[in-house]
């Protein structure tokens, strides 16, 4: 096969393309799938949990501050946005807006780390702590092990963001690994979304 | 390149997303029926997640057994956690 051919295959899954094909490696979906699902368990747990005492879950809850909350959400979103928009500059080959778009989506990271670490340091302060209750020991299992997911997500966009750099452009090897990248990033994302609803807004 | 990412369907998406997301906030902080509010926030919450693995991840363009599997994740969870909740 032409090699021009095997990098247009690579590269032109455009907003308008609809080839079928599976987006980074397929290893990186046993990943997410899997962590989806560990989750999803943990999910049902709390609402299962928040049965047993619905008063004491809905005053913990109140407590948290959903600013914060808010915040965190929209930082993930925009980073997200910013990786879908890397990975389309990489395959369009406008490789500095590419490692711009990595760059600012590890800043949004870094940035929801930090107040998630804010707001860790304000209810620790407050004497609510992981074995304060049940809900304090979701909130904290919950959130640790997804900030958890988000370092490893900013070290991969470090990569992904000097791999954008590559004067010669990513091979379709390099191109699988930075959508697998991408991937877990927008499962992060994702998984925050049902985090927010179940602890922060869920009376 | 700000005016350009207006022509694309991901911008829009987070477009969506935000605004869902401060729906759901709004939502979830005044509404005065608790359990009524609850479900709109888990709802929106699950749609927002389809949003996310259909745009962002890609998965509208996958072969049918990853998306399918990703649809069936959003539907089954989703559902789930709301019944369990409105049988509590």
């Amino acid at each position: 096969m032409p090699s021009e051919l095997l990098t247009a295959m690579e590269t032109t899954t455009s907003d308008t393309a609809r080839e079928k094909r599976v987006p980074g490696e397929a290893g990186i979906w046993i990943v997410i799938l899997g962590d989806l699902l560990v989750f999803a368990l943990l999910f049902v747990l709390f609402v299962d949990g928040r049965s047993t005492d619905p008063e004491l879950f809905d005053r913990s809850s109140a407590r948290l501050n959903q600013t914060y909350g808010v915040i965190n959400t929209v930082l993930l979103l925009t980073s997200s946005l910013l990786v879908v928009t890397g990975t389309r500059a990489i395959r369009t080959h406008v490789k500095e807006v590419a490692r711009r778009c990595f760059i600012a989506a590890t800043g949004c990271g870094l940035l929801f780390l930090v107040i998630k670490a804010l707001e860790y340091q304000h209810e620790i302060s407050a004497g609510y702590r992981v074995g304060t209750n049940d809900f304090f020991m979701y909130f904290y299992v919950l959130t640790a092990v997804h900030a958890f997911h988000v370092m490893v997500g900013v070290v991969a966009l470090i990569f992904v963001a000097r791999a954008a750099r590559n004067a010669e452009g990513p091979s379709p090897n390099s191109m699988k690994l930075i959508e697998s990248t991408a991937c877990f990033w927008h499962m992060v994302d994702l998984l925050w979304i049902a985090i927010f609803a179940l602890l922060y807004l869920v009376k | 390149m700000t005016l350009s990412l207006l022509k694309y369907r991901s911008t829009i998406i987070w477009a969506a997303l935000v605004v869902l997301t401060i729906i759901s906030w709004q939502v979830g902080t005044h509404g005065s029926d608790h359990e009524r509010a609850t479900v709109i926030v888990l709802a929106l919450a699950f749609i927002k997640i389809r949003l996310i693995g259909l745009d962002f991840m890609e998965l509208r363009d996958a072969p049918i057994g990853l998306r399918l599997s990703f649809e069936i994740y959003v539907i089954a969870i989703g559902a789930l956690l709301i019944a369990m909740y409105l049988t509590t």
